[in-house]
């Protein structure tokens, strides 16, 4: 007997453009893990950073709209943007702790004919697929496991900062331990958590090269052949911006990046193509016919 | 979350800063720093920067916000979250960088071009006009605002990006946009500041 957990899934608009490899592999990888993710109707933009750098209660309303919508589902919220994860749970936090706050959103939102209560939970899928699924589950499934590919997790700061409610804040291990139970070899350096510099890659390129290069550095001096992302930003970041750091600093990076649910995707047995990793910049074809006994 | 509405330009930047503060969960906070020096040392790119977060708050207290809303400072912070998390004393850093960057737009402490400031307010038109934010379009925007040359040297990766299906063209409008926009108008008569702008609603 199949169960089946069901979930209003929220993909965010990075991953419904340049980054669509995410959502596809979480998908594929969901619907063979039981976690049925039924997408959220007419999400909006949550009001990241960029919103939020310039109006603060409209972020909070472009936030609370999503979780009022998710409310009438009566189901955890799942997210893959670990931006999207800490800008919806500080609005769930903020309104919670703020009863001026609380009500100036309530009478927004009522002008739109909704409301919100404060009951959801935000989730990000890694979360989910650890403490939800578990070991066994995910075990019992391997067809073709990772075979000690050495893959270095890469967590960047949102899934964990600053709320620090699922992992560590500094030093988390979720990641690190999924990447064990699909047969990689999870490797351990220290910029794990650091910031990739995020959008600083479009508007102050060469502090976000930089930061970049550290990490890109760092995981390769520690053994990675590879590197797990969970966020879509840091992914463009290592993957496509790999090119412009090597020739920045004349370093000769051919790192692949792939999504955590990439790496699980395979170790399912999905073709490449299913699991989007045809899409990529910084090929990871050969490194996977040396690890996998099958690559599709 | 301001009090003093319409009238903030009448108030001193600090005032209203501290205000503004004062209302995010836990914003008081502000007081108890100890200029320890964590935030700085834990900032990945303090080293880029014209005052790093530990000098913010020296400066808020030195009554000489106005220097480090003109500086390159505020918009070097990358929402890291590290030295709120790492702050012995609590403050929020990460918010406080948020509500510089704000009062910056709103007291017209940026220069046009500044990069940082276009994208987010780019970033804002295009949510409020479709609901959700097509990553193509913002860079595109981005790119013919602040500096249309490099925009050039960046085909051989959109053309890269493109071929293999990560260029969508067509921005997706969400159904419910003119409900956002009400609420949206909603929030602006409640705090009867045309946000961003530094206008009244009246005003504006």
């Amino acid at each position: 007997m199949e169960t089946t957990t069901k979930f209003s899934y929220y993909p965010g608009c990075s991953v419904e453009g340049m980054n669509k490899a995410y959502d596809k592999s979480a998908r594929v990888v969901c619907e063979a893990l039981g976690v049925d993710l039924v997408e959220l109707n007419d999400w909006n933009c949550c009001g990241a950073s960029a919103y939020m750098s310039i109006r603060e209660l409209r972020a909070h309303l472009l936030s609370a709209r999503n979780l009022a919508l998710a409310e009438k589902e009566k189901k955890d919220l799942v997210v893959v943007c670990p931006a999207c994860l800490t800008t919806l749970t500080k609005t769930n936090h903020y309104i919670a702790e703020n009863p001026r706050l609380k009500k100036t959103i309530t009478t927004a939102l009522k002008a739109a004919n909704l409301q919100y209560y404060g009951s959801v939970k935000v989730r990000h899928l890694l979360e989910v697929v650890v403490n939800d699924v578990g070991e066994n589950e995910i075990k019992s499934r391997i067809k073709n496991s990772l075979q000690d590919l050495k893959v270095a997790p890469y967590y960047g700061c949102q899934l964990t900062r600053p709320f620090g409610e699922v992992d560590d804040p500094e030093f988390p291990t979720m990641l690190d331990k999924l990447l064990g139970w699909i047969g990689a070899k999870p490797v351990s350096y220290p910029l794990k958590a650091k910031c990739c510099g995020g959008m600083l890659m479009m508007t102050k390129e060469d502090v976000g090269l930089e930061l970049t290069k550290n990490l890109l550095a760092c995981a390769m001096e520690n053994g990675a052949e590879c590197i797990a992302t969970i966020c879509p930003l840091c992914h463009m970041n290592l993957e496509a911006y790999q090119d412009n750091v090597n020739k920045h600093f004349g370093t000769d990076f051919h790192i692949p990046i792939l999504y955590f649910t990439q790496l699980i995707g395979l170790a399912f047995g999905f073709s490449r193509k299913s699991l989007g990793i045809d899409d990529e910049l910084t090929p990871s074809k050969a490194l996977l016919e040396k690890h996998l006994e099958v690559v599709r | 979350m301001p009090e003093m509405h319409a009238d903030r330009r009448q108030h001193s930047i600090t005032d209203v800063f501290l205000e503004d503060i004062y209302s995010i969960p836990g914003g008081d906070k502000i007081k108890d720093c100890i200029q320890c020096g964590t935030c700085s040392a834990s900032c990945p790119t303090s080293y880029a920067m014209d005052y790093t977060p530990r000098e913010v708050i020296a400066s808020l207290r030195a009554g000489l916000l106005d220097r480090v809303l003109k500086s390159n400072t505020i918009w070097l912070c990358a929402s890291c979250y590290y030295c709120t998390v790492r702050c012995p004393a609590g403050v929020k850093l990460t918010d406080v960088m948020y509500e510089l960057k704000r009062l910056a737009v709103e007291f017209g402490y940026v220069e046009k071009r500044a990069k940082a400031p276009v994208v987010s307010k780019l970033f804002v038109d295009l949510v409020d006009k479709n609901g959700r934010i097509a990553e193509v379009e913002l860079v595109s925007k981005f790119m013919i605002k602040t500096n249309p040359l490099a925009a050039l040297s960046m085909m051989p990766r959109a053309w890269k990006l493109f071929k293999r299906g990560r260029m969508p063209l067509i921005p997706h409008r969400i159904k419910g946009v003119e409900e956002l926009k009400k609420s949206a108008s909603t929030i602006e008569e409640i705090s009867g500041l045309h946000a961003g702008t530094g206008k009244t609603a009246e005003e504006a």
